[in-house]
């Protein structure tokens, strides 16, 4: 038995487990910044493109388009590689930021996400029915408080198995900030296999992590279904 | 900043290099779509037989391929790939050593991340078949192979082709990361030229253009070949 558990505490897959493990933070960090930002920057991004003026709906929909007709790879190494090449933003004060990968990889999850989330939540604002935007109306409601008390809540509820079909995507797009250098669970596994030449015992680590941190993701949407839809659980 | 004429043809610019960079990445799409599509009905085929083993397999394919980032499996087959082939041949008394061309270790490797996706969409529109066509095929004397080709596959296509338009906006999206392989395609040829260049810009903003261009044309063709599938098809 002894003997056993020595020899996975010196395998490969054991070893490159922690190194990897090591990485979940730098990949938790890009996260936790460019999801709830992604997710408050969807939500405006979404009532302007309901909205009634022409331009702001136009100008949204169209962001929506090129974000959404090209791969998040070209949009990264677009602002680590493209940004950084001139001459006045490497001058500017937004040097600070994009001369890091961190910041760039925060940045191109955001505005990623932003597209994708704003399309989502459309449809689920423009799923509402209109009698109640209606009744809200007829009880005095103003612009803002039909907002937030009516349209938001009911929208938001409606599109939650969607929006956490996004954040799943979000997880595994982390994955490509390893390209732009930044060290997370991808990048590290991928500096195993550079050093060790064993490819397989690196990436199994790292996708072993990422499957918990789907899961993790999968059960916190799971969640938000569960408390925001009262009605439908079945024994309360 | 930007050095647009550097994309003319011939050997003044990376025009031409950008063209056939383009029909690689639309070759590796079309080829892993297809691919993608065979392994997904038997991926949907082994979950709807009432076999727990071929159920739990394809169940598990599905959940861990799913769960785990497309350029990790993309790392994995690109680097194991070659090792399990060998492996493969060995059992067939084959001992020399084989290298599988770039193209088809990126074919496979988007094709097993396409068809997680191409079944899911396929499964929902066989489930969506009702079960009494089914069984009136079976009373008029059909045996499993017309069912399949004359009742059930039809009908499939008439309801899993949005379905399938966006699997293929998202395959099409996939082939940039092969670039991490080396295979010549749109990404990895922004990347050359930028180096040769040295204006990233340039060249990554070409890329996005003809990305966006491949997927508003493909989306306006599934568009079109919706309308066709969905004649005298009232819903």
């Amino acid at each position: 038995m002894i003997e056993f558990l020595n020899s996975i505490q010196n395998s490969l897959i054991y070893k490159n487990f922690f190194l990897v493990l090591s990485g979940l933070d730098n990949t938790i960090l890009l996260l936790l910044i460019s999801l709830p930002l992604g997710f408050v920057l969807a939500l405006l991004f979404a009532l302007g493109r309901v909205s009634k003026i022409k331009l702001l709906s136009r100008t949204i929909a169209s962001y929506i388009f090129v974000i959404r007709g090209t791969p998040l790879l070209v949009q990264i190494y677009l602002i680590y590689f493209g940004l950084g090449s001139v001459k006045f933003i490497r001058e500017s004060f937004l040097w600070y930021a994009l001369k890091e990968p961190f910041w760039c990889g925060v940045i191109a999850l955001t505005i990623n996400t932003v597209a994708y989330g704003a399309e989502i939540l459309r449809g689920g604002i423009q799923s509402i029915e209109k009698s109640q935007v209606e009744s809200g109306l007829s009880l005095g409601f103003g612009k803002f408080l039909l907002l937030r008390k009516v349209i938001l809540p009911i929208a938001i509820r409606k599109v939650l198995p969607s929006y956490g079909n996004e954040l799943i995507l979000m997880v595994k797009a982390t994955s490509l900030v390893s390209l732009t250098t930044y060290m997370e669970m991808t990048g590290i596994a991928r500096k195993i296999m550079a050093k060790t030449f064993a490819p397989v015992e690196a990436f199994i680590a790292a996708g072993i992590l990422y499957l918990f941190l789907n899961f993790l993701m999968v059960q916190f949407v799971k969640y938000l279904e569960w408390k925001y839809n009262p009605h439908l659980r079945l024994n309360n | 900043m930007f050095k647009f004429d550097k994309l003319v043809f011939g050997d003044a610019g990376w025009g031409d290099e950008f063209l056939i960079a383009t029909l690689m990445t639309l070759l590796v799409s079309i080829l892993s779509m297809g691919l993608g599509l065979f392994l997904a009905i038997i991926t949907v085929w082994a979950k709807i037989i009432q076999n727990r083993i071929t159920r739990f397999i394809a169940n598990f394919y599905t959940t861990v391929v799913r769960g785990v980032p497309e350029l990790l499996v993309i790392y994995l087959i690109f680097f194991g790939g070659n090792a399990v082939v060998m492996s493969i041949a060995k059992v067939f008394g084959y001992n020399k050593y084989i290298e599988l061309n770039a193209l088809t270790i990126a074919t496979i490797a988007i094709a097993v991340i396409s068809a997680t996706y191409s079944s899911e969409v396929l499964r929902a529109s066989y489930l969506a078949i009702s079960r009494g066509q089914i069984e009136a095929a079976r009373a008029l004397g059909m045996n499993k192979f017309s069912i399949f080709f004359k009742v059930i596959s039809p009908q499939v296509i008439r309801h899993a082709l949005p379905g399938i338009g966006n699997v293929w906006q998202i395959t099409l999206k996939d082939t940039s990361l092969i670039s991490v392989t080396g295979l010549v395609e749109i990404m990895r040829q922004s990347r050359i030229s930028s180096n040769v260049e040295h204006s990233p810009l340039t060249f990554l903003i070409t890329a996005a253009i003809l990305y966006l261009c491949l997927t508003t044309i493909s989306g306006r063709v599934f568009k079109t070949l919706e309308v066709n599938y969905s004649k005298g098809f009232s819903t």
